[in-house]
């Protein structure tokens, strides 16, 4: 979620992210074995154990793998229906095919183990999440009882510029809801957010009611995003604080200039102290991201002394003029140290 | 596909939730909930209210807390447990970016 503001995003989200949506009941092939790497006649201890094992792995709470998310999606989907005996049943008689291949259930699969004419332009994951207890009342039980939206969760990446002055983006976002016959049905939503200023990296913002729609009187899941801030060329940012290299001529250092800084609010001129040195940290007050409620951050200027690589001759020449007549010595504590460190040792 | 402008909430330390919403926006019992307070891995603004209250980065912990619970199989104890540890490493982890912020680019 970068570049202008206004721009139209397709947010990767969770759950059901990444669907493979295909019309009709022809669905992509996913081989559940496979991705959790167990034999197809794996006992549900084996399955059990090649679970726990990868959601260490990826587990989007506790795995700093970028992959990790999508990855223990696939996993999480695959225990879901492999530990559950007749879900379990259900895939093993949809056959074996190749993973990504397009296929059909069997005829009779929909007959077997459930409603197949309930499911439209849906993914495997969406026809094993709401398999359970087709024929054994599920259906009848959900008609009457409210049933609340899914939540959706998802990272929303930012440039900094965005975290000063606030954006509105627009958000695509393709959930799996019920109708009121209880019918999944893939539905895109489209709306404007506004991501006020002053977010920072790893906020989170609450769209109340705008993840999966609720049923009979349940209210709607809502959508969490997660702020990510992308990387810029010249601040760096900590919570609502920036900082920023500044590098300074020698003399510049030495004698203390009046220098331009950039800031994210526009170019504003900073006094070098006569005697900066190399780390020190000159502060501009307010000058960080704005904080949402009140004030901002601070800007912090670290000094860094920059040596010129080419010289002139004259330039040349008026240096070693100044080495010939400086007293200064930079490791002159080299040797008080050293002499310290025997007395003491 | 309707295109209206979204309001949205920051869950920080200015917004506030209530136990039953705490509850209902993480998925957790409030039970459960009771026992993360009792662990310390969820503190209330101010834990000796009749009526407790949570910051907005509650609602974070409480529902990564709910993920965890869904996903390992975690009772109450190793629950407060991996949540107390995964606190303790964003904070390790916002004082590392603040340190690395700090350096100059070129020795990062």
């Amino acid at each position: 979620m970068a570049g202008k503001h206004g721009r139209r995003v397709k947010l990767s989200s969770t759950p059901n992210a990444g669907c493979s949506v295909s019309y009709g009941l022809e669905m992509k092939y996913k081989d559940y074995y496979a991705i959790l790497g167990v034999e197809r006649n794996a006992d549900a201890d084996a399955i059990k154990k090649a679970y726990r094992k990868l959601a260490h792995k990826y587990h989007p709470d506790v795995s700093k793998d970028p992959q990790g998310e999508a990855k223990f999606k696939d996993v999480a989907e695959a225990y879901a229906t492999l530990k559950d005996t007749e879900k379990r049943a259900a895939y093993d008689q949809l056959g074996k095919h190749a993973p990504g291949e397009n296929f059909r259930p069997p005829p009779d699969w929909g007959r077997q183990f459930g409603d197949s004419h309930a499911f439209e332009g849906i993914d495997l994951s969406d026809l094993f999440e709401h398999f359970a207890g087709h024929g054994r009342g599920a259906g009848a039980r959900r008609a009457h009882m409210p049933i609340p939206g899914q939540d959706y969760e998802g990272a929303a990446h930012i440039s900094l510029e965005d975290a000063y002055r606030g954006a509105t983006v627009d958000l695509e976002l393709n959930v799996s809801e019920l109708d009121e016959r209880g019918l999944m049905r893939r539905v895109p939503r489209s709306f404007k957010v506004r991501i006020p200023k002053g977010a920072t990296d790893g906020q989170r913002l609450r769209l109340r009611g705008k993840g999966g729609k609720g049923l009979n009187g349940g209210p709607d899941g809502d959508l969490y995003m997660n702020i990510a801030l992308h990387p810029h060329a010249l601040f760096r940012a900590s919570g609502h604080d920036l900082y920023l290299d500044l590098p300074l001529a020698p003399w510049e250092a030495v004698l203390g200039a009046t220098v331009q800084v950039p800031t994210l609010g526009g170019t504003v001129e900073l006094k070098v102290p006569p005697g900066t040195q190399a780390g020190q940290k000159l502060r501009l007050a307010n000058r960080g991201l704005p904080k949402p409620h009140q004030g901002a951050g601070d800007l912090y200027a670290i000094a860094q002394i920059a040596v010129p690589g080419i010289v002139s001759d004259k330039e040349r020449a008026l240096y070693r003029e100044l080495a010939a007549s400086a007293s200064f010595n930079p490791r002159g504590h080299f040797e008080e140290e050293v002499k310290h460190e025997r007395q003491t040792h | 596909m309707s295109a209206r402008l979204t309001e949205t909430t920051w869950l920080d330390a200015h917004c506030e939730v209530t136990f039953a919403e705490l509850a209902s926006l993480s998925g957790l019992a409030e039970a459960e909930l009771r026992e993360l307070v009792e662990y310390g891995a969820l503190a209330p603004n101010d834990p000796r209210a009749t009526q407790w209250t949570f910051s907005g980065e509650c609602v974070v912990l409480a529902r990564a807390a709910q993920r965890l619970r869904e996903s390992f199989d975690l009772d109450p104890n190793a629950l407060s447990l991996a949540v107390g540890l995964l606190e303790r490493i964003r904070a390790l982890e916002a004082e590392l970016r603040e340190l690395r912020a700090q350096l100059p680019r070129r020795v990062r």
